[in-house]
């Protein structure tokens, strides 16, 4: 394999881990501060020990995702020198500002919401709590604004083969970004979502943490019945902006090769295999004009073939066909779920619908494998260009990168990676299994509920925390 | 694109003055980050030294609320090298692929490790602390080969990178590795003697003389080494009659090693406890010798071939970011200063913050 080849496997393998727990920890953080308003609005016991629950499972995840964050920023100079030497002047800030105005905010405040309750009041730790949760919204602006920058660039002038800003305004509210934007943010916290109602409703099938669950459960299905569906017209949306600024994206989502004969319409493949070589797909089973009412909202409307343009500017069609109705599919099985326990909720038998629970449980990881999906669909779906139209993801490799290095740094990766978030998630399972410890009876207080337990090593989840019950 | 050599003057303006103001905002970031996240790797580097695993939990401890925060700066670092001077960010990173790597690797394990060692017992829990240590010793190692390899100059050709693979490899990158290493594990030695009491603050008192020799002894050999490397950097120091203008600089770290010598003792006597100026002296040795590095440096940010000139994004790139810099860094700051206030004190072995 060349340097190429192995530079994209490698971010491609680096970015998908990393996207995992920053997904995850803006839903939490957000959801942390919900809880922490609602114990502080109440004063209810249960709203602290749910926070004091969630913020182990945040610190565990915050920290795998700082680490595999600090590798994606040297990820463009180690293996993208030609990209950053070309886009730096326009990535560079981007990210810069993200760091100046997210991770230094979320980093700052980190420590005294995870250590500081018994040493600062109970409103400036919220104020902690909500200041690491807007940076971790912060952050996703800024993020986004970069990659959308290069899905649909604009804003700049070329010098030469190098992109100089010209309108700031214009780079970050790029044509693709607040659709892209609102399609993350939305996935994140339905991620979060799915795992909250999911390992609610494991509680529930076990008989366990009944109050706590019920409450869990009822807050995600509620913000589930908005989220799921504001997410399908936002992803809708976003999938008419991407028709608009890459048809060939879409065409690939579709799987759409040849134009049709006019007024025909544009059929939609429910499945097939699509062959790169062949211009077609094997297996097909597709319903006429279904494609047209989607994306033009019109019974005959086109949309650009993949052979509109050469195979050298075609994206790899198989992954992008399969990965979209991957997402696809778990939406809309989330979708099912939610309606389902809305359904069962206005019988009044939401936490003994067994179905509902099992459906809660089996797609409690759903929401990452969306997010996944999607991601993949988007990112196989801009090649071969790494900024669209003007700069060639095989033009923007390292030059003088021998491969070897690069096989060195993927092995590695790969490995440390396995053990690392291999650990991480069994420590995380373990931990949800657990579940919510009550605080010691009769306390009133933040500082009081947060049990000053002598010689507890100073991590947030201790391995009192994710141990079993009878072996203590 | 500049020409990589390019050299500008103040009577140029703005394109001469961005750049140096862009070059003293990343070596405060990168000081910053070295003086923050040094104390801490240095903690990682020591922790073997602990006396059993309660001791190395209560080393750990110390850091744990604001070791995130100190991390950050490097990705500050990165992520400013890139928008303000791209080209040196694409050839430092891609030329030094191998150390850059054992940097992140490093990383990732003293990083996890705060959060996974406290989740296990016995043979998990030793073997998350080794991953603290050694993951530390890697990190420092190749941060140090990193500044070494730096010094001695990239090998370019027509702006791009020429030396291969193992380019950076050298006993003198090498050597610096290990000095890094030393003087992380100072500096770690200082922060312990201002944060803990008893038995351990005794113990970090006691590493502090041995591993001063070791730093200057270091920084002795650096000294004679590089007139010998026959690179262009470092030229300034050793060229002509400057090296009177500049010898403040080696006499005043003479002189703080000396105050650092005199505090390492514990001092019973003393009107007011000395137990902030071990760290303080120590911050203020790596300030000094990061001084004198950037004055050998100038006007290169990547020698012997890109200046600081010719490896600087537009006005509008730099422009655009020093704006937001010049109102977010004090803020930045302010915080930070506060969440330290929060956690300051003694933290003793028996105490979470909690």
């Amino acid at each position: 394999m060349d340097t190429l080849l192995l530079s994209r496997i490698q971010f491609g393998f680096v970015i998908s881990f990393h996207i995992l727990f920053p997904a995850f920890t803006i839903g939490l953080a957000n959801w942390l501060a919900f809880l922490e308003w609602r114990w502080l609005r109440t004063g209810q016991a249960l709203w602290w020990d749910l926070y004091v629950f969630w913020r182990k499972v945040f610190a565990i995840s915050f920290g795998m995702g700082v680490v595999s964050g600090i590798v994606m920023s040297f990820q463009f100079g180690t293996n993208w020198a030609v990209l950053s030497e070309r886009a730096g002047n326009v990535l560079g800030p981007l990210l810069s500002y993200e760091v100046l105005t997210a991770f230094f905010l979320e980093a700052g405040f980190l420590g005294v919401m995870l250590f500081g309750a018994r040493r600062v009041g109970p409103w400036v730790h919220f104020f902690c709590t909500a200041m690491v949760a807007l940076g971790t919204l912060i952050s996703t602006f800024w993020i986004i604004a970069a990659i959308s920058w290069m899905h649909t660039p604009q804003g700049h002038v070329l010098q030469g083969n190098v992109f100089v800003p010209g309108d700031w305004w214009a780079i970050v509210f790029n044509p693709s970004f607040p659709y892209r934007l609102a399609h993350m943010v939305l996935a994140a916290f339905i991620t979060t979502c799915f795992v909250i109602g999911g390992t609610s409703a494991w509680y529930l099938r076990r008989g366990v943490h009944p109050e706590s669950a019920a409450r869990m459960l009822r807050l995600a299905v509620v913000f589930g019945a908005i989220a799921v569906p504001a997410q399908i017209l936002a992803g809708d949306q976003h999938g008419l902006n991407t028709l608009q600024h890459q048809p060939i994206k879409v065409a690939a989502m579709e799987g759409h090769w040849h134009a049709g004969a006019s007024g025909a319409g544009v059929p939609l493949v429910l499945f097939g295999v699509p062959d790169q070589q062949a211009e077609r797909n094997d297996f097909e089973l597709a319903v006429p004009r279904l494609g047209s009412l989607i994306l033009t909202h019109s019974w005959s409307g086109d949309i650009e073939p993949l052979t509109a343009v050469v195979p050298e500017d075609r994206p790899p069609v198989l992954p992008v066909f399969v990965f979209f109705r991957v997402m696809v599919g778990l939406g809309l099985l989330m979708l099912a779920v939610v309606a389902a326990s809305a359904w069962a909720w206005w019988r009044g038998r939401l936490e003994r619908a067994t179905w509902v629970l099992r459906g809660w449980q089996l797609l409690s990881p759903a929401g990452f494998a969306a997010l996944l999906a999607g991601w993949w669909v988007t990112e196989f779906g801009r090649q071969p260009w790494v900024v669209y139209g003007l700069l060639r993801t095989r033009d923007a490799v390292s030059p003088n990168l021998a491969a070897a290095a690069v096989a060195t740094s993927l092995a590695g990766y790969v490995l440390v990676y396995a053990v690392i978030f291999g650990a991480g998630i069994w420590y995380l399972w373990r931990l949800l299994h657990k579940g919510p410890t009550p605080a010691a009876p009769g306390s009133a207080d933040a500082a009081a509920t947060e049990v000053r337990t002598p010689a507890r090593p100073l991590s947030v989840a201790g391995e009192a925390d994710i141990a079993e019950a009878d072996a203590r | 694109m500049n020409d990589a050599g390019l050299i500008l003057h103040a009577s140029d303006g703005l394109a001469f003055w961005l750049p140096v103001v862009w070059l003293g905002v990343l070596g405060f970031g990168v000081l910053m980050y070295v003086l923050l996240d040094g104390f801490v790797l240095g903690l990682g580097i020591l922790a073997p030294l602990a006396e059993d695993g309660a001791q190395f939990d209560h080393m750990m401890n110390t850091a744990a609320p604001i070791w995130d925060g100190n991390e950050t700066w490097l990705v500050l670092g990165g992520a400013g090298l890139l928008a303000a001077f791209p080209r040196a960010y694409a050839l430092v990173l891609s030329a030094l692929y191998l150390p850059v790597l054992t940097l992140l690797l490093g990383l990732i394990f003293r990083g996890v490790a705060f959060e996974f060692r406290f989740k296990g017992q016995g043979f998990a829990r030793r073997a998350w602390g080794a991953a603290f240590s050694g993951g530390s010793v890697l990190a420092t190692f190749s941060q140090g080969v990193i500044l070494g390899a730096l010094v001695q100059g990239l090998p370019t050709q027509a702006g791009a990178y020429a030396g291969g693979t193992w380019g950076w490899a050298s006993p003198f990158s090498l050597m610096t590795g290990v000095a890094l290493v030393c003087g992380y594990a100072l500096l770690g030695s200082g922060w312990l003697i201002l944060k803990t009491e008893g038995r351990l603050h005794q113990r970090a008192r006691r590493w502090v003389r041995p591993l001063v020799l070791g730093v200057l002894a270091f920084m002795a050999v650096v000294s004679i080494w590089l007139p010998l490397l026959s690179t262009p950097v470092m030229q300034r120091w050793f060229t002509g009659g400057r090296f009177v203008w500049l010898a403040p600089v080696p006499l005043l770290t003479l002189a703080v090693a000396a105050r650092l010598w005199r505090d390492a003792a514990h001092r019973p006597d003393a009107a007011r406890p000395h137990d902030a100026h071990p760290l303080v002296w120590t911050l203020a040795l790596f300030a000094l010798g990061f001084a004198g590095l950037l004055l050998g440096l100038w006007p290169h940010l990547v020698p012997p071939a890109l200046t600081i000139w010719g490896a600087a994004s537009p006005p509008a790139s730099q422009g655009f970011l020093l704006w937001g810099l010049a109102v977010l860094l004090p803020v930045i700051l302010g915080y930070t200063t506060w969440s330290y206030r929060v956690f300051r004190g003694k933290v003793t072995a028996e105490m979470g913050y909690h």
